[in-house]
């Protein structure tokens, strides 16, 4: 048995020969895909941009919907799929269950990944990812889904049946450590959200092949978005607990508190699959009870639950930097954070990222009557680039620089671009949510290829100037966010082919922070307050969230009379 | 230990919550109360509120239920593509049809009264957005959305389709008037 | 001695995955999908 594991020399961390052939197996595919999407995600911006408008009609809906389906959907849950391994066998210590099931998920994903890029270049499958029903898709669009989602599935059950090895092995004491803990958060949303994607996936698939004579459209939102909204709402647990991880890799830091940031992730597995609803608040037939108890996750139990991690996380950092001696002022801690590596500055932008743009914008939105000024407008794109893009991407983007040197004894190759790397993808995805919030607010529409109305035979709309501003902005972030994306998936996969082999040695500088001993974290930070700055910080992304949604229900009552 | 690593403490429930954590924790639970009331106070004092009035139907009943209205109160037809322009009374009920790729017909409000709206797709999902009023609302096929609008300034507004609806989906416009009140 | 106590209940709850996996799914199973559904099957038809 003991041949089977390989302790790292680095970090002491012991990996399991399957678990960690299966990590490299799904961290490559995710990498590949983001790839994929990334390169149609540089089409769209190009075509959106009115002085370019690179693409005919219909090659821009296949584009968008085939960037949408790799990055929302393949990058991320390969890459999930990856980090539940890692954290159940790697940081618990123990075998990965089940191997054989684990490579037949992974088997089953990269078929339904493939299928569905094939069916979707042929022409025959532009429905976007959401795929509305009655507009109906190739039979193998929705299949490929299906198997891809089956294949999530496997992988979850196996991340499961690993914890209950770890317990029964006794691998560890006590709990699971809070990043486990995290898995097991984003775990739990991924089986909703599988579900209910074979609840609706299923029978829209017969639909096509004309077993089924109706899908009924709303019953489709509905249940669709559990599986679409829910997806997203794996990555947030899922970048959350690598927030928490790469704390601890680059600072490490310990929770400011177990029990806080624990039940700040049950809070989400209760609440956060709830947020479905957002997409749901302007359409007919739902009562504004059921919009209002569930775009608000239950009276924002669950945006308080992000809030707190807003707050633990950087206050774990700062805790740990304090307790290592920078501990005058309010920022010292900050400004001596090793800006130049990119797991730290890419969790770091991550963080801001998801919280001033992404956060702020999707809970003002969310807003049952709000939501009637932006609902189906590029505002919404805007607002997952920075929640999806700055936020579960960067996070993912910046273990990876990590993962390569311990999961596969790989020195990174370029490591001056990588340096760079988070904040040129950083900057350019900025721009995209800002920009195309700018632009939604101006009422452009989503999923759009002509604003300028061109071939409408003269029926026309003349957007305001700004707009057309707004997507030339938003075409050159684009530019800029694409080199960052193409910088980051060539320094991996040169990295993991060509890049220097480790071997057994350990690297100097270390590749884990060693934690400060508990003693030194006595009489850190001002007075009875620990983390100052933390707090401080906390404080100016709470003003701005009050402002902006307070200006927002004033944009509302300018509007026309609804009721 | 780090946050990598099983708690330090077999039993770390009781341990003390740090001070900044809990002022934090406070604030921001009771700012998610006072948004969780925002939108019912909304619904009582604001005047943004979608109806949720919704009846199952079909593409011909609704069809011919437009074209009821269209017969009564057509003005004038207009623009490139010959459409009606509609001018329902103030209060009465009012018909868009949205299907691939066109909403239909025109309509003509007067500033300052209401009316009711009916909106329903005759074949895929649509998106009503109302142009530059910023008003946005999902269009699905066999649901008649039933909600009251009441237009605050004059001009000419454009109703754009922003749910995507297959490869026509950029031609799909349409145009709703709003004139002073009484003319 | 510390080392013999039972966890409080809180802690027992967020220490089971399987406890955690069926509230994380039953939760928004009945709060939004069947709540959901209810509403939509009653929408009464035109007339």
């Amino acid at each position: 048995m003991s041949e089977q594991f390989r302790t790292c020399p680095d970090t002491g961390l012991k990996f399991h020969k399957p678990a960690e052939n299966l990590m490299k197996a799904n961290a490559v595919a995710a990498v590949v895909f983001l790839l994929v999407g990334g390169i149609y995600g540089l089409l769209v911006g190009l075509t959106r941009w009115p002085a370019v408008h690179l693409l005919p009609a219909d090659a821009f809906y296949l584009t968008l919907t085939a960037h949408g389906i790799n990055v929302l959907i393949f990058w991320m849950i390969f890459f999930e799929i990856a980090v539940l391994y890692f954290a159940s066998s790697v940081l618990l210590g123990c075998r990965l269950a089940v191997p054989k099931v684990a490579w037949a998920g992974f088997a089953l994903m990269l078929i339904g990944a493939l299928m569905n890029n094939y069916i979707v270049a042929t022409g025959t499958s532009s429905v976007m990812m959401t795929s509305y029903a009655p507009m109906e898709a190739h039979p193998l669009f929705y299949l490929s889904l299906i198997l891809f989602a089956v294949g999530a599935l496997l992988g979850c059950m196996v991340f499961f049946a690993t914890l209950v090895v770890a317990k029964q092995e006794k691998t560890y004491e006590g709990s699971v450590s809070l990043v486990t803990f995290g898995a097991i958060t984003a775990a739990i949303i991924a089986v909703f959200t599988i579900v209910s994607g074979a609840i609706i996936l299923v029978p829209t698939l017969l639909w096509s092949l004309g077993f089924i004579a109706e899908i009924d459209a709303l019953a489709y939102r509905l249940i669709w978005w559990a599986f679409g909204h829910s997806s997203q709402q794996i990555n947030v647990a899922a970048h959350i607990s690598i927030w928490y991880a790469i704390a601890a890799i680059c600072f490490g830091a310990k929770p400011m508190s177990e029990k806080v940031s624990r039940m700040a992730f049950l809070m989400y597995i209760l609440f956060l699959q709830l947020a479905s609803a957002h997409h749901l608040l302007v359409d007919p037939g739902v009562s504004s009870e059921f919009k209002m108890f569930n775009t608000s996750y239950a009276m924002y139990l669950a945006v308080m639950a992000s809030m707190v991690h807003g707050l633990t996380v950087p206050g774990s950092i700062e805790s740990a930097q304090r307790a290592k001696g920078f501990n005058s002022g309010l920022f010292e801690w900050l400004r001596r954070a090793p800006w130049g590596n990119p797991t730290f500055s890419g969790m770091f932008i991550s963080l801001i990222g998801f919280g001033f743009l992404g956060g702020i914008s999707g809970v003002v939105m969310g807003a049952e009557q709000i939501n009637i000024l932006m609902h189906n407008t590029v505002y919404v794109p805007g607002h997952f680039h920075a929640t999806v893009v700055i936020g579960s991407t960067l996070a993912f983007m910046a273990l990876t620089y990590w993962l390569v040197p311990i999961l596969f004894r790989r020195e990174l190759v370029f490591k001056k671009v990588a340096a760079w790397q988070p904040y040129i993808f950083g900057l350019g995805m900025s721009g995209v949510a800002l920009f195309l919030m700018g632009a939604g607010t101006l009422g452009v529409p989503r999923r759009h290829w002509d604003i300028t109305f061109s071939l409408t035979g003269g029926v026309v709309h003349e957007f305001p100037a700004a707009a057309n501003t707004m997507l030339a902005l938003n075409g050159l972030s684009v530019i800029l966010a694409v080199l960052g994306g193409a910088l980051f998936c060539v320094i991996i996969v040169l990295s993991i082919l060509f890049g220097r082999k480790l071997g057994d040695e350990k690297q100097e500088p270390a590749l884990i922070a060693t934690p400060p001993d508990d003693a030194a974290y006595e009489g850190i930070g001002r007075g009875s307050i620990s983390v100052p700055g933390t707090f401080v910080m906390a404080m100016v992304f709470f003003v701005a969230f009050a402002l902006y949604y307070f200006i927002n229900w004033k944009y509302l009552a300018e509007t026309w009379g609804i009721s | 230990m780090s946050t990598l690593s099983p708690p330090k403490s077999r039993i770390w429930w009781k341990e003390p919550i740090e001070r900044s954590e809990l002022i934090w924790i406070s604030l921001v639970f009771v700012w998610g109360l006072f948004m969780a009331f925002m939108m019912p106070y909304w619904h009582v004092t604001g005047d943004q509120n979608l109806s949720n009035e919704t009846y199952k139907t079909t593409p011909e009943r609704f069809l011919e239920k437009t074209q009821a209205m269209v017969d009564e109160y057509t003005v004038r037809n207009e623009g490139p593509r010959n459409f009606p322009v509609v001018k329902p009374p103030p209060g009465g009920d009012v018909y868009m049809v949205s299907r691939l790729w066109e909403f239909w017909p025109i309509i003509e409000l007067e500033e300052g009264q209401s009316y009711r709206f009916h909106l329903t797709s005759m074949d895929w999902q649509h998106g009503w957005s109302l142009q530059p009023a910023n008003i946005n609302i999902q269009v699905v096929p066999k649901y008649e959305h039933v909600f009251t609008l009441t237009p605050n300034s004059a001009g000419e507004y454009s109703v754009i389709c922003n749910e995507y609806c297959g490869v026509g989906h950029h031609l799909m416009i349409g145009k709703i008037h709003v004139v002073e009140s009484g003319k | 001695m510390d080392e013999e106590e039972t966890p409080p209940l809180m802690q027992r709850i967020l220490d089971n995955p399987f406890i955690l996996l069926f509230l994380g799914v039953a939760a928004p199973a009945v709060l939004y999908l069947i709540w959901g559904i209810m509403e939509i099957i009653s929408v009464p038809v035109a007339n």
